[in-house]
């Protein structure tokens, strides 16, 4: 019955998501205020009906109803409630339904908070997002139902993928699918914008603080994932560069340059075309994920199960939602203006560069994930393009970038003068050398890329004071006047700030972790020690211990220090039962300096127990990094401007007259 | 104008290239050694441990070389075809026994039957590997001079042996 | 009678404590010459596994993993260079065998596509802000008054 009613809910909801599509639309273009006001409530009525149908999902779960042969697929008696709960969108089918609720999220939260917008933009936005919204409602009926029926009905299911069975895997998803989704409002906004001509700095400081709030959750999305592959693979790993992981690289990369881009056009007026152009790919990058998620098109260890039938689909649906807004962007964009002008050295061409180099990083990314397609494609064999090569080409890339970024926060708006500025800059950047090095020593070698790669992290470091100092600490002032100073700081300004320094943090991180990690592999039985980079491992044994839907082997090991045990680590080789695959967890010991990280390999036929001991320094710093970039955000999009006031209902009025197409 | 056409016309190309990935399968690896030499090999047979079989023992006719394994369940569905073919054909069929043991290689052939004139014995899988072989089933046709002609992944059905296998074959004798 | 039990027992438990300690010993390294080993692995780090084909052999547990290491370890011992075991795995698996694209016809557009890439964008930056430079005042928006900068720093 619950399934039934589940199914049903979402074909109500393919209906309303196509009125709440069609007829704003159409109305904006004919001014017909009655349908353009069917928008909103057309997206409160298509979130209940598809939350509704999440919840009759969730509950076949929670229930083990096993006649559903998507529980059935991703779910067993024996396992615990909470993954139940994220069995939801363990798979193809429910993963949809997720990315259906969030877009849902999103529309209600464009609805809520758009009082402000002027009723034919409104209208277009939700519209857009309608048909968004429609496309995937079709996609599920059509081929990917997550209420199908098996009948008849398993007696037990197979089985949640133990991969995913980790408190990590179960928030990665929503976040993740947040941040993916999140774009599709830039998108709205844009598509919006283009059909009904106004395309101004109001439109950018609309659009902003939605496209940051969706970076916030794409950035949390793919730490969160990093963080959990980490922990949860057993490697010692955090990124891959595989085709999925790409996949939502991509996005965040084009909504980075997004977000620098709304920054001038919200200023300035400036690059309009471009702002437009960023916020049509970051949704389609996201698309295009999707696509090669559950196409078989690329072969990664994140794809879903394929059907050449779903992939064709998602293809046909990818031509027509991208295909005709970059039509759209091909028609209207001539006719945008240019906005303010701006020297060729200035705060604006700086931005430029650096959204020039995002893009090409972002192209490098795409380039090396088709590329074996590609090749294939034209019949000239098969290659494998891995981390040997995105790391190299993406790291590269990475410096000049790095380089205009400590560079641009320090030129003026406008019209700088180039020389001075330079000038001002040979100082710190002798120092940021003279720190790499040292600190490359300290850490035991100095080597080219670990010195390139601290150099970026405090050169962002450096920019960040050069600019942080003049206002909260100018010349002739005191100490003790600081503060206050800090307390006068626009929360955008700050905002900016702390991610960058996210981004330092995060760079630091990585160049230290890849240079500097150690690992061993010994054989260990009861009472054996080993001793790596100054920290002694000593195997007090290894047990049996039974899971809820598991067996595992426990080792239990002590770790001292200077004659000290400073921690107790147990990893597990566990076997699921149902599906019969080993799984390695790792038990890691975490600290800001330094993670310990102890895996268990195979069972020798001696009785010993192959134990893999890596010593990662400060890897930590790469999540941390990704939080403190994600707090910029939050305090970027916080900022006064954004948030209601009586002087923009001013501003409002004036729109409305520029918005009615 | 068309200047801005260039988003539209580069994401088209993109799409014709994903199109015909739809029809491709990334996970297939061809192999690197089709029109060149086979490798050599010298092992026991797995009836006779002490019977020695050399490649050039085979040179001068058109052979099938079949890589498989008792653990093998792909094996198994292919196996009756082999059997079948083995029956009505001239073409000798060699089975490359990899990474078996040989109680258990001995009994599986008597059990399902033996399309094979001889199976050699990998033990330490070393002459697959030198044959490129990744995934159990796979299937070699080598010619009279010893060269590696045509490559099948997977199992063998009935299609593909009609489709694929016995046309190089003829065009070999033909 | 009491005293030589007294000695057994005594032997018995400085015997046992001997084999305790016998027993807490170093951890051997799981690899005969650990230097080979970190070679054999920075080798394998970029090599596919063919068989789960989104791990490198370094990583998988797959037989044809395990065998390949082994293959590998071997070579290192024979005196084998690292480019000749990279045309070992190619010869008989392909290029698609190494994670790192080598560099020939086929993917000097992969190699090279991102800094011409670069090269391009910036160029065409530099010609069209050139060109904007020289355009009138008109083809631009006014300047707002509100734009005195108020992100400019006191100088």
């Amino acid at each position: 019955m619950i399934p039934e009613l589940g199914h049903f809910l979402l074909i109500v909801a393919l209906a309303v998501a196509l009125i709440q599509g069609v007829l704003p639309l159409w109305g904006a273009q004919k001014g017909r205020a009655d349908w353009m006001v069917l928008a909103r409530p057309m997206a409160w009525l298509q979130a209940l009906l598809v939350v509704a149908a999440f919840a009759c999902l969730m509950a076949s779960f929670i229930r083990h109803d096993f006649s559903v042969l998507y529980v059935a697929s991703n779910s067993n008696s024996a396992l615990p409630l909470a993954y139940r709960i994220a069995g939801v969108w363990g798979g193809h089918e429910g993963s949809l339904l997720l990315w259906m609720l969030m877009l849902n999220v999103w529309s209600v939260a464009v609805a809520s908070f758009s009082s402000r917008l002027p009723l034919p933009f409104i209208a277009r936005i939700l519209g857009v997002l309608g048909l968004v919204a429609a496309g995937f409602l079709l996609f599920m009926l059509a081929t990917s139902n997550p209420f199908d029926r098996l009948i008849p009905a398993a007696a037990d299911g197979r089985d949640l993928n133990p991969l995913l069975q980790d408190p990590g895997m179960v928030a990665h998803p929503p976040m993740l699918y947040m941040g993916y989704v999140g774009f599709s409002v830039a998108y709205a906004f844009a598509v919006a914008a283009l059909l009904g001509g106004n395309l101004d700095a109001a439109w950018a400081r609309w659009t902003r603080p939605w496209t940051t709030a969706a970076w916030i959750f794409l950035t949390f999305g793919i730490g969160l994932g990093s963080w959990w592959a980490y922990n949860e693979l057993g490697w010692g790993g955090w990124w891959f560069w595989d085709p999925v992981e790409n996949a939502s690289f991509m996005p965040w990369l084009a909504g980075t340059a997004l977000i620098h881009s709304l920054a001038v056009t919200e200023k300035r007026g400036g690059f309009k075309v471009w702002t437009v152009l960023l916020a049509l790919l970051a949704f389609s990058l996201s698309l295009l994920g999707t696509f090669l998620v559950r196409s078989g098109v690329l072969s990664s260890v994140h794809a879903f199960a394929t059907d050449p039938r779903r992939g064709l689909f998602i293809l046909a649906f990818l031509v027509l939602v991208i295909g005709s807004s970059l039509m759209l962007f091909a028609w209207r964009a001539p006719k945008v203006g240019l906005g303010q002008r701006f020297g060729l050295f200035s705060r604006e061409s700086m931005l430029l560069v650096n959204n020039m180099m995002l893009a090409v990083s972002c192209g490098a990314v795409l380039l090396g994930t088709l590329y074996p397609l590609f090749v294939d494609a034209m019949g000239m064999g098969k290659i494998s393009v891995g981390p040997p090569y995105f790391d190299t080409v993406f790291g590269l890339l990475m410096a000049p970038l790095v380089l205009v970024m400590g560079v641009g926060v320090l030129v003026r708006w406008k019209h700088d003068e180039a020389g001075p500025l330079l000038r001002r800059l040979v100082l710190p950047a002798v120092v940021v050398l003279v720190v790499a090095l040292a600190v490359g020593s300290l850490a035991g070698k100095v080597s080219v890329v670990a010195t390139g790669g601290l150099m970026m992290a405090f050169w962002i470091v450096s920019s960040i004071w050069m600019d942080l100092k003049p206002r909260i600490w100018p010349q002739g002032s005191t100490l003790g006047q600081v503060p206050a100073r800090a307390r006068l700081l626009p929360r955008a300004l700050v905002g900016m700030m702390v991610a960058h320094l996210g981004v330092a943090v995060f760079a630091f991180g990585v160049t230290m972790v890849k240079t500097y990690e150690t690992e061993r592999d010994v054989k260990m039985g009861a009472n054996d020690s080993t001793e790596v980079a100054g920290y002694g491992f000593r195997m007090l044994g290894v047990r049996d211990v039974p899971g809820p839907n598991y067996a595992a082997a426990q080792a239990t090991i002590e770790v001292s220090r200077g004659g000290k045990v400073i921690a107790t680590l147990q990893p597990e080789k566990r076997i699921y039962r149902v599906q019969q695959n080993p799984m390695t967890e790792a038990a890691v010991d975490t600290n800001l300096l330094r993670d310990l990280y102890v895996s268990m390999g195979e069972r020798l036929p001696t009785g010993e127990w192959v134990v893999r001991v890596q010593i990662k320094p400060f890897i930590s710093w790469i999540w941390w990094g990704c939080l403190v970039m994600m707090f910029g955000g939050f305090l970027a999009m916080t900022d006064r401007r954004y948030r209601p006031r009586k002087a923009t209902q001013a501003a409002a009025a004036g729109a409305v007259q520029q918005g009615a197409a | 104008m068309s200047r801005y056409l260039w988003p539209l016309g580069l994401f088209l190309v993109l799409v014709g290239f994903l199109a015909v990935g739809l029809g491709l399968d990334p996970r297939e690896v061809p192999s690197p050694l089709i029109n060149k030499p086979a490798p050599a090999f010298k092992a026991p047979t797995l009836h006779e441990a002490g019977k020695v079989i050399a490649k050039q023992d085979l040179a001068g006719k058109v052979w099938i070389l079949n890589v498989w394994a008792s653990w093998c369940g792909a094996c198994r569905d292919e196996h009756p075809i082999l059997v079948e073919f083995a029956k009505r054909s001239q073409v000798p069929i060699y089975g490359l026994n990899y990474k078996d043991q040989r109680a258990d290689g001995l009994g599986w052939l008597q059990k399902m039957g033996n399309p094979y004139v001889e199976s050699v014995f990998d033990a330490d899988g070393r002459i697959g590997i030198d044959y490129g072989v990744y995934g159990v089933p796979e299937t070699f046709i080598i010619d009279g001079a010893g060269v590696i002609r045509y490559k099948h992944i997977g199992p063998i059905t009935p299609e593909s042996l009609r489709t694929k296998i016995e046309p190089v074959l003829r065009q070999l004798h033909g | 009678m009491a005293k030589p039990r007294l000695m057994q027992a005594l032997m018995a438990l400085l015997l046992a404590a001997c084999a305790l300690c016998a027993a807490a010993k170093d951890a051997a390294p799981v690899a005969a010459n650990p230097q080979l080993e970190a070679r054999m692995m920075a080798l394998a780090t970029e090599l596919r596994c063919l068989v789960c084909q989104n791990q490198t052999i370094a990583d998988s547990h797959a037989d044809l993993a395990v065998d390949l290491r082994q293959q590998i370890r071997e070579m290192l011992e024979k005196g084998m260079s690292e480019d000749q075991i990279r045309s070992y795995m190619t010869d008989r698996y392909g290029d698609f065998v190494l994670y790192k694209p080598p560099f020939k016809p086929a993917t000097a557009l992969l190699w090279v596509g991102p800094a011409i890439l670069l090269v391009c964008a910036l160029l065409a930056l530099f010609v069209v802000l050139r060109r904007r430079q020289a355009l009138g005042d008109d083809a631009f928006d006014p300047e707002t008054p509100d734009d005195v900068d108020p992100h400019a720093p006191a100088r």
